[in-house]
Order: structure tokens, then sequence, then C-alpha cells
């Protein structure tokens, strides 16, 4: 039943389009329009590509599509252009580093940091940011979704997690005052 | 071989993946042990790739699965009233 063919990737589906439209009742839309294209496309489905692989780069093509009728992706296109072999990899630096807590995220204000610095990242970075370190899908499975080679993903990886850690570790960073200091202090030395 | 920060800073997503070949993965272990700053960098790093992994950070909207299936499901029904 086709149901249960897709069960286990309507999450990945979904990620895949909000890791390009940035918005969740435009990536819900086209997760639905994903599946619903699947489904008239089953016959056209290679064996030798893995199903999940396939649906999350019609959600990709899907969400793509949408932001160009929208006229979106002329404005994304400007940050989307960086030569690969360029650009600089300079993380933010610091002297120590405090680890935070997988409990702080009960705070939204560190789950909004955490997105807006991932809603900021050039779409190219994103793209490989959400299926490879939020979904959790391979290096292959990334490249084979975003039909690129091996390489181009890493080379973006590289980018998108200094990129995070750019933005987001002198923010997170207790020592230096940021925003979890202000977390701690407000709990009274404590996460909550 | 002995590497500088930025030689270490380009290799870091893939010392996270566990990519790196064991001789440059000892240089860049090496770096790390004697580097407080790319030991904080790294540190930062794979910090906040485990923060964004977490499913509060990235939550599903709430009834998407079954607004999913219901739309698949009258799909379905139509097509096979109107094949």
């Amino acid at each position: 039943m086709f149901h249960e063919l897709v069960r286990p990737y309507e999450k990945s589906v979904y990620f895949a389009a909000y890791s390009i439209l940035q918005n969740e009742h435009d990536a819900e839309d086209v997760a639905q329009e994903t599946v619903l294209k699947a489904l008239r496309s089953l016959h056209t489905f290679r064996a030798e590509s893995k199903f999940s692989t396939w649906l999350v780069s019609i959600a990709l093509n899907e969400a793509r599509g949408r932001l160009r009728h929208e006229r979106l992706i002329q404005f994304d296109s400007v940050d989307a252009i960086p030569d690969e072999d360029s650009g600089d990899f300079t993380p933010a630096v610091i002297s120590d580093w405090r680890e935070v807590p997988l409990e702080a995220l009960e705070r939204k204000e560190l789950r909004d940091m955490l997105r807006k610095a991932i809603r900021g990242l050039p779409a190219m970075y994103r793209e490989v940011l959400v299926l490879r370190d939020v979904q959790d899908l391979s290096i292959a499975e990334t490249a084979a979704a975003l039909g690129v080679n091996d390489g181009v993903v890493k080379t973006r990886l590289l980018r998108a997690r200094l990129m995070m850690q750019k933005v987001l570790a002198p923010q997170l960073n207790i020592g230096r005052g940021g925003l979890l200091g202000m977390f701690k202090r407000r709990a009274g030395g404590s996460w909550f | 071989m002995v590497l500088n920060c930025k030689h270490v800073w380009k290799e870091i997503s893939n010392y996270i993946d566990g990519t790196v070949p064991p001789e440059l993965r000892d240089s860049i272990e090496q770096h790390l042990a004697n580097c407080r700053h790319c030991a904080a960098v790294l540190d930062s790093t794979r910090n906040i790739l485990y923060l964004i992994a977490d499913e509060r950070t990235f939550a599903l909207p709430v009834g998407y699965s079954d607004r999913l299936h219901l739309r698949l499901q009258n799909a379905i029904n139509t097509e096979e009233a109107d094949p």
C-alpha cells in the first residue's frame, strides 16, 4: 500500500521542502504535492536509486519550482552563487567551549536561535546541512538527492557547518556572556 | 605531518564525519591536543550539530502526517473512481 511505502520518509520529504522554502505552511503543501506526484510517477521509479532519495529529490524540485514561481529565487540566487573553491573557512575562534546540553532545547529562545542561523545560510549550504545534519542522510544520499557528487556535498557541508559555528558559537558561549549565560542567570544558576 | 589551524579548519567537517584518512586524523588530533582554539572550534561545531539534529529544534507541524495521508487517500479514491 502506497501509504505504508511513504510513511517512513514523510518527515524527510517535509524537511527537504522546508530547507528551501523556510516556511511551515509551504513546506507542508509541497510535501503533499510530492507524495501525490510520487504516486502518479511510481512507474518511473528505478530500483537502482533508493526510494527515500527519489522522494526527497522530488520534494527538492517541487520546492524549487514553487520558489521560482514566487520569484523568490531571484533573491535567493544572489547568495547561492558562491564559488565552491573559494571563500573563507574561518570559524569563530574561541578559546574555550562549554557544552550546551540538549535539555537547553526546552528553551524557545535557543530553538529560535538555531532556526534563525539555518535560515541565514545561503540556500546551497542550507539544503546540504538540513539533509545531512538535521535529517541524518548520508553524504551519498545527500549527493543523490541534490544531483551533485560527494565532493560537492562535503565542501558545502564544511562551509555550512563553519558558518553555523561562526554565527552561533559567540552567542552560545556562556563564558562570554552569551544568550545561554543569560538563561542561566535567569534560571538562578541551573538550566531550568 | 604538522598542520596549522587553517588546515585543521578545512578538515574539521570530514573529521567530524570520520572520513579523514588515519594519518591525517592523527595529525589533526596532535594539533587539537596542543591548540585550545581549534579544540574549542571542534567542540562547539559538534555541539551545534547535536542541537540542530534534535527533534525539538525542527518539529513537524501538528497533524502533518494525518493531513498528508488524508490527501493521499483522496487522490487514490479519485484515481480509482476515474482511472
